[in-house]
């Protein structure tokens, strides 16, 4: 598959944001000035990255609790969304949301999720209204193994076979639903239940880039010709615990250094792109770079930005009142 | 007797519950943990807090079952269950999630005994935890408590401190009736001296947790403590207050709260749940149409304002009810202009 050199750099580039964001989240969040839950995506940036390239913003996508991977696959501001995790004015959702409700509808981001399962009705919607006001968008939910046993989930693959949307159901296969693992609560599988529905079924190694973009490319290009929805299970890994502070005694030791080592979605991209010499290894490292300074000035302008002020507790609860 | 957290109190009345009856058995999210996982860790977590944590050891799979995150299933599992020979617990990890699931406890539980003519007895309690002040946000953060008393045939139970907790959850689980069983998230390392045997603290009678002769003050789970904080302070001021810590909210101890109303002929009712048809609202309504001859003041209520709760820890700080507020309501209700009692 032919890949534009400006797509692989903008998706390294992407993956390569996802990741030093997430690390830098696991020291912060350490230190104790992040409030709340955060759910950390590393790991699983090929996933994010591989299908949103495929995405404008004129495409709806719809995320889950581990949400800023998509967020930043989106295109939504990194500087934005620090301050929202910490809380501050300046944050995407002027701090009123968190790590778990980060939106950006400007660029065709429904939000994070703080409900399981809450995306995929969501993204039937949005996939109506793509569907009604014919401006050839699709629309993609992101969401988990966990997340695939909810009944709104089952429902939202009913309905939007039924309604023959041009939506794009992405199962981020972790193995993990919390400390529990999918071949203990899910029965069957992805497929089945797919082909349950009459519903096109791919799957891709995600911790590929290659995998997730060809295959997320045929996937989103079937949706958006109005041929129907389409299940895409992805498999990839989570490198930390379910949410910050989780010592993951569940899983064997060595797993995720095994993953770290043989997994790794930016060393299996490095690799692939230099030994067959479609980009120059100083531009990867030109990227890191870039990429460490913007994290770093994400994180010193959140800590650095103004609280919410008082007023704004009160403002936004409706549209008019 | 010894000091036991808010958790800890929780988790052995589960146990003891459990020993008692066999019939009692346990289900939720990660109530266990580590089903599934690589590791053949068991009950790697003990629930998302480790509230449930080593019953799983315990009492093994039959009676602790993990559940896939599938709550419409498995609460409606529990109520099922429970019309038919068990008396299961399930635990909704927060109450927020009650969305996933909420006709099998609004259609279904709670209208079994009256639907079917007084035939069935549905004994199910579902755990969740619930409240602002944890960061949590809005879908992680509410107080629906109001929400479940609306509803004929369910109970209600909102436990302020570990003491309260293991008796009202022991009374719960030997309940007949569908009971919602509200922890508040920020309380699980509260401690106090609990009895290590079993007790139960019979549901609709409210606690005194102190009396004075100035205002009553109504306060709900996690406000009861600053209730108390405000009254302590008050005192100082010369303004002695009778706290009530009504415990469960359906049933509600209505005589008590009339009473202590009648002594001091104010109230202040501290509701940490959305403004609007909340506790304060009911508790209001019922002063004011069987005590209204006896207040010297009208009825205050401090509650978080009509908004969902907010992320940053300003804001949510400004949402929260606290003892400064209740402090501050009280005081307002003194210098209003009084008339005269006959
Ligand atoms: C309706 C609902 N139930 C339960 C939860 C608690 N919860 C948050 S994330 C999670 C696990 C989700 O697993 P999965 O969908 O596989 O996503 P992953 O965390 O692996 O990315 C659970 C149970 C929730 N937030 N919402
Ligand atoms: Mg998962």
């Amino acid at each position: 598959m032919q890949i534009a050199r400006d797509v692989l750099l903008q998706s390294y580039r992407a993956m390569r944001t996802i990741r030093v964001f997430e690390e830098r989240l696991h020291v912060e969040f350490a230190t104790g000035e992040i409030p709340g839950f955060v759910h950390l995506y590393c790991g699983e940036e090929a996933s994010a990255v591989g299908v949103c390239a495929h995405l404008s913003e004129n495409d709806t996508i719809a995320s889950t609790h581990r949400g800023h991977g998509h967020c930043i696959a989106k295109g939504v501001d990194v500087g934005g969304m620090m301050a929202e995790i910490y809380g501050r004015q300046t944050g995407v959702c002027r701090g009123k949301g968190g790590s778990m409700h980060i939106a950006d509808l400007s660029k065709g981001m429904l939000g994070a999720n703080g409900i399981v399962g809450g995306g995929p009705p969501l993204i039937c919607g949005a996939a109506l209204s793509h569907k009604t006001l014919k401006d050839n968008g699709v629309a993609v939910a992101f969401y988990g193994d966990g997340a695939s046993n909810e009944g709104f989930t089952l429902e939202s693959l009913n309905l939007a076979t039924v309604w023959k949307l041009p939506a794009v159901f992405v199962v981020e296969d972790n193995g993990y639903g919390e400390a529990t693992g999918s071949s203990y609560a899910c029965a069957g599988t992805q497929k089945d239940r797919a082909a349950g529905f009459g519903m096109k079924y791919l799957e891709c190694d995600g911790t590929d880039f290659f995998s997730v973009y060809e295959t997320a490319g045929e996937a989103i290009a079937h949706a958006r010709s109005g041929k129907g929805p389409v299940m895409l299970h992805v498999h990839l890994s989570r490198w930390y615990g379910h949410f910050e502070g989780d010592a993951m005694t569940y899983r064997a030791a060595g797993e995720v250094a095994r993953e770290k080592e043989t997994r790794d979605c930016l060393n299996i991209f490095r690799d692939k792109v230099t030994q067959t010499s479609l980009l120059d290894p100083t531009a990867l490292d030109d990227i890191d770079h870039a990429v460490d300074d913007e994290v770093e000035s994400a994180v010193q302008a959140a800590k650095a930005a103004p609280w919410p002020e008082d007023k704004a507790l009160m403002a936004d609860v409706y549209v008019s009142y | 007797m010894s000091k036991k957290s808010f958790r800890q109190a929780i988790n052995e009345a589960l146990r003891q519950e459990m020993r008692r009856d066999p019939h009692v058995v346990l289900m939720g999210e990660d109530i266990a943990g580590g089903q599934g996982g690589t590791s053949g860790v068991t009950d790697a977590w003990g629930g998302v807090l480790g509230v449930t944590k080593g019953l799983y050891t315990e009492f093994g799979p039959e009676r602790v079952l993990d559940t896939p995150i599938s709550e419409a299933a498995y609460i409606g599992a529990a109520a099922g269950a429970a019309a038919t020979g068990l008396r299961p617990v399930a635990e909704l990890m927060f109450v927020d999630f009650i969305g996933s699931c909420l006709d099998q406890v609004l259609n279904q539980a709670a209208k079994f005994r009256y639907m079917f003519g007084g035939k069935a007895r549905t004994p199910m309690v579902i755990r969740a935890m619930y409240g602002a002040g944890f960061n949590a946000a809005a879908q992680h953060s509410q107080s629906l408590y109001p929400l479940f008393t609306h509803i004929p045939g369910l109970k209600v139970v909102i436990p302020s401190s570990p003491y309260e907790a293991k008796g009202l959850l022991i009374e719960a689980i030997r309940d007949d009736d569908p009971v919602i069983f509200l922890e508040n998230k920020v309380m699980y390392d509260d401690e106090e001296d609990v009895p290590d045997e079993a007790y139960t603290i019979p549901f609709g009678e409210a606690n005194l947790t102190r009396e004075g002769q100035d205002v009553t003050i109504v306060a709900i789970g996690r406000m009861v403590g600053m209730a108390n904080e405000a009254a302590d302070r008050l005192e100082k001021q010369g303004i002695t207050c009778t706290v009530i810590d009504p415990r469960t909210t359906s049933p509600l101890d209505e005589q008590t709260i009339l009473e202590c109303v009648a002594e001091t002929g104010r109230l202040v009712v501290v509701d940490e749940s959305s403004p609007r048809c909340n506790m304060a609202c009911d508790i209001s309504a019922l002063v004011a149409e069987q005590a209204f001859h006896t207040l010297k003041a009208p009825i205050k209520r401090v509650v978080p304002p009509h908004t969902p709760v907010p992320f940053s820890t300003p804001l949510e700080k400004l949402y929260m009810p606290s003892a400064d507020k209740i402090e501050a309501a009280v005081k307002s209700l003194m210098k209003q202009h009084t008339h005269e009692v006959a």
